[in-house]
C-alpha cells in the first residue's frame, strides 16, 4: 500500500492517493495530498475542503454537487455558487478532486 | 488516475487505425481488494489453483448458458467485426477487435473442451491457460463495454459482451476481479446505491433540490422519498441525486409528475437503478441487487414501477426483472411492468396531459446519443424501435431544433460512450478517451454542420462519461445532458 509523508509521519493513502484512515486527516494532510494534485490552496479551496467535511461527519458521505454548490455559493458570494467556479478551484472535478484533498473516501458510481 | 491521457486527433471521416501491438496491454484497471472481493463471495486473491479452478467455471458457465457455446464454436473469423468496437478505433490495439477479444477466451475453449483443441492444439488455434493469458484476459475484458456494436456486424450474431462477461465471472471466481465494479456492488449491498448514499444523506439532498425548484418555479414540486401508498416507485441512477448533469434530469422528473398530477416517491431501499451485478456477468449478484427493488415497491405498496435514465438499468429491468424478482401482478396492470420514464412522458404528451413551451431550449441545437443498452438489449412503448423513436420523439416535443448524427452511429449502429460495462473508472481514464473517438468524430461533424451545442442522452454512465472526456476534444462538457433535463426546461407548471 502506498504512503505520503507529512512532517516525517507517514499516512497510508490507496492505489488513487486517497487517504485510507479519515481520521488522520489534518490542513498539513490535506496541504500535501493538494501538492499531489498540483493544487495551491486558497482560502476558497479551503471553505470547499472544510464543508465537505463537516457534511461527511454529519452524513457518511460527501454532498452532492448541487448541495455543495449552494452552501459555497452561500459563503462565498452567489457568483461563485455553481460548478464551473469548482471546476475552476479543482479542475478534475470538484467531487473527486476536493474528496481526495479532504481526506474522504472517492464517491464511487455513475459520475 | 492515469498517467498520460491522450485524445487521438478528430478525422472528417472514420479511418481504420493502423495496427498498434500490444498498445494497451499494459491497461490494467486496479483489482478489487480482499474485503471488497470476499463481500461478494469471491476469494479475496487470486487462489493458488486458479488454472484449474478457472477451466472448472468456463465448463460450469458452458453447461449453464448455451448461448456462450454457440459464440464460441461459430466464429469463422470472417473479420466483419474488427474495425466495429469503439476502442479498437481509438487504440488501434488489435486485441481490442472484438474477434480478437473473443479468442482470448476462445483459444483456451478449445484447448479444454473440444477434440480436436485436446489433440492438435496448434492446428487450431487452442491454448492453454497461462499467466500471460491470464494477464491478457484481465487487460482486455476489462477494456470491453459489453456495448454489444461488434454484435450488430457479426453474420452469426456473436455477442462478445456475453463473452466478456464469461470472463469476468470466471476471473472473479479465482479472486481477480476490478475494483470499480465489486466495490461499488459491496455498496449496493451494504447502503443501497452505487455511491453509497444513506437515507438522511439521499432526503437531505431531496429536500435542498425541492428548495431550488421552489426558487426557481414558485411552486412546491416535491421530490418524495418512503411515502407510502404513492402510485409510481420510480427507481433511477443513483448519480441522478449526486452529479451535474445528472441532477437536472432529475427535477425533470420531479416536474413531469407534478404536471401530470401523479403521486409518486422515491425509496431509500431501492434508492439505485443501477446493476452491475449485469457487468461482471454474476447472476447471483444481479438478483441480488434488483431484490432491493421488489422490497422496496412490497414496503411501498406503489402500483406502478417506474425506471429513470439509465441505460443498462433498462436492459436489466426490461429483460430480467420479471425472472429476477418477479411476478408483479401486484402492480397496475395498465401500464408497463416496469415503464420507463421515457414512456411515461411520451404517454403524457400522447394523452395532452402536459405541454411545453419549447422556445425554453431555443438556446440549444439539440442531437441525440443512443445509449448501446437501450439501443440494443430492450424496447420502449411495445413496437419495435420503440427505444429509438420515443426519445427523439420527446426531445422533437420539447425543443425546436433536433439534428441527427451519422446514420452509421446512431440508433442500432450507436456507438458506446466510451465508459459504458463497468469501465466508468479514473484509472481507465486514458481508454475512455480513445474510446469516445467514434462517437467524437460523429458529434463534431454536427457541430460543423449544423451548430449542434447539446447531446442528449438517456444514462447515467453517457452523461458522467461525455462530460469526463468531452473537454479532451475541446468541446465543453456541458454539451452533453438528459433528455427529462430538456423536458424540465420546457414543461409548462402551475395551473392550466
Amino acid at each position: 500500500m502506498a504512503a505520503i509523508d507529512v512532517n516525517g509521519k507517514s499516512y497510508e493513502v490507496d492505489e488513487e492517493g486517497y487517504l485510507v484512515n479519515l481520521a488522520e486527516w489534518d490542513e498539513d494532510v490535506g496541504k500535501v495530498l493538494a501538492e499531489g494534485e498540483k493544487i495551491e490552496m486558497t482560502p476558497n479551496h479551503w471553505e470547499v475542503v472544510n464543508f465537505l467535511r463537516d457534511y461527511y461527519n454529519e452524513f457518511q458521505i460527501a454532498p452532492a454537487v448541487r448541495v455543495l454548490t449552494k452552501a459555497i455559493g452561500k459563503k462565498l458570494g452567489p457568483e461563485k455558487g455553481n460548478s464551473q467556479y469548482l471546476y475552476e478551484l479543482f479542475p478534475y472535478g470538484p467531487a473527486k478532486q476536493a474528496c481526495k484533498i479532504a481526506g474522504l473516501p472517492k464517491p464511487t458510481g455513475c459520475i | 488516475m492515469a498517467a498520460t491521457v491522450t485524445a487521438p486527433p478528430l478525422k472528417p471521416y472514420p479511418v481504420i487505425p493502423i495496427l498498434e501491438v500490444g498498445a494497451m496491454g499494459k491497461t490494467k484497471t486496479f483489482p478489487a481488494n480482499a474485503p471488497m472481493q470476499q463481500a461478494l463471495g469471491f476469494p479475496g486473491e487470486l487462489v493458488e489453483d486458479w488454472h484449474d479452478k478457472a477451466i472448472f467455471k468456463l465448463g460450469e458457465l458452458l453447461g449453464k448458458y448455451r448461448s456462450l457455446k454457440v459464440y464460441l464454436d461459430a466464429c469463422v473469423h470472417c473479420g466483419a467485426c474488427t474495425d466495429k468496437c469503439h476502442y479498437f478505433l481509438g487504440t488501434g490495439d488489435p486485441k481490442n477487435m472484438p474477434v480478437a477479444r473473443q479468442d482470448l477466451l476462445r483459444k483456451v475453449y478449445r484447448r479444454h473442451f473440444t477434440w480436436s483443441g485436446k489433440w492438435f492444439p496448434k492446428l487450431v488455434g487452442a491454448e492453454d491457460l497461462t499467466k500471460e493469458v491470464l494477464d491478457d484476459w484481465y487487460s482486455y475484458f476489462n477494456q470491453c463495454s459489453e456495448c454489444r456494436r461488434c454484435s450488430v456486424f457479426c453474420p452469426y450474431g456473436i455477442d462478445t459482451a456475453e463473452i466478456t462477461m464469461a470472463a469476468r465471472e470466471i476471473m472473479d471466481s479465482i479472486g481477480l476481479g476490478a475494483k470499480y465494479t465489486n466495490e461499488i456492488i459491496g455498496k449496493v449491498h451494504k447502503v443501497g446505491n452505487n455511491l453509497g448514499l444513506p437515507g438522511p444523506a439521499l432526503a437531505d439532498t431531496l429536500s435542498s433540490i425541492e428548495e431550488d425548484l421552489k426558487e426557481e418555479t414558485g411552486l412546491d414540486i416535491r421530490l418524495p422519498v418512503d411515502e407510502k401508498g404513492a402510485e409510481v416507485l420510480l427507481v433511477t441512477p443513483s448519480a441522478d441525486f449526486f452529479a451535474e448533469p445528472h441532477v437536472y434530469s432529475l427535477m425533470g422528473y420531479a416536474k413531469v409528475f407534478h404536471a401530470a398530477g401523479i403521486s409518486w416517491t422515491l425509496s431509500t431501499h431501492a434508492s439505485e437503478a443501477g446493476n452491475f451485478g449485469l457487468f461482471i456477468g454474476n447472476y447471483g449478484q444481479m438478483q441480488k441487487i434488483a431484490t432491493r427493488v421488489r422490497e422496496g415497491i412490497l414496503d411501498l405498496g406503489a402500483k406502478r414501477l417506474v425506471v429513470g435514465e439509465c441505460g443498462h438499468a433498462w436492459r436489466v429491468a426490461y429483460n430480467f426483472w420479471n425472472t429476477l424478482i418477479g411476478p408483479f401482478d401486484f402492480l397496475d396492470p395498465n401500464y408497463p411492468v416496469p415503464q420507463h420514464i421515457c414512456e411515461l412522458t411520451y404517454d403524457l404528451i400522447q394523452r395532452g396531459a402536459i405541454s411545453f413551451d419549447k422556445s425554453a431550449n431555443d438556446r440549444y441545437v439539440v442531437t441525440f446519443h443512443d445509449s448501446c443498452n437501450v439501443a440494443r438489449a430492450s424496447r420502449m412503448g411495445g413496437m419495435p424501435g420503440g427505444q429509438f423513436e420515443i426519445p427523439r420523439a420527446i426531445v422533437r416535443a420539447v425543443a425546436n431544433k433536433f439534428v441527427e448524427m451519422n446514420p452509421e452511429t446512431i440508433r442500432e449502429k450507436t456507438f458506446c460512450c466510451g465508459g459504458g460495462g463497468g469501465l466508468l473508472t479514473d484509472d481507465l481514464l486514458d481508454l475512455r478517451v480513445k474510446g469516445a473517438l467514434p462517437r467524437m468524430e460523429a458529434l463534431q461533424a454536427v457541430v460543423e454542420s449544423d451548430g449542434v451545442n447539446f447531446m442528449a442522452t438517456i444514462c447515467a454512465i453517457c452523461k458522467a462519461q461525455f462530460s469526463k472526456v468531452l473537454p479532451y476534444y475541446k468541446f465543453n462538457m456541458s454539451m452533453v445532458g438528459g433528455v427529462h433535463q430538456l423536458v424540465g426546461n420546457a414543461i409548462r407548471l402551475g395551473p392550466k
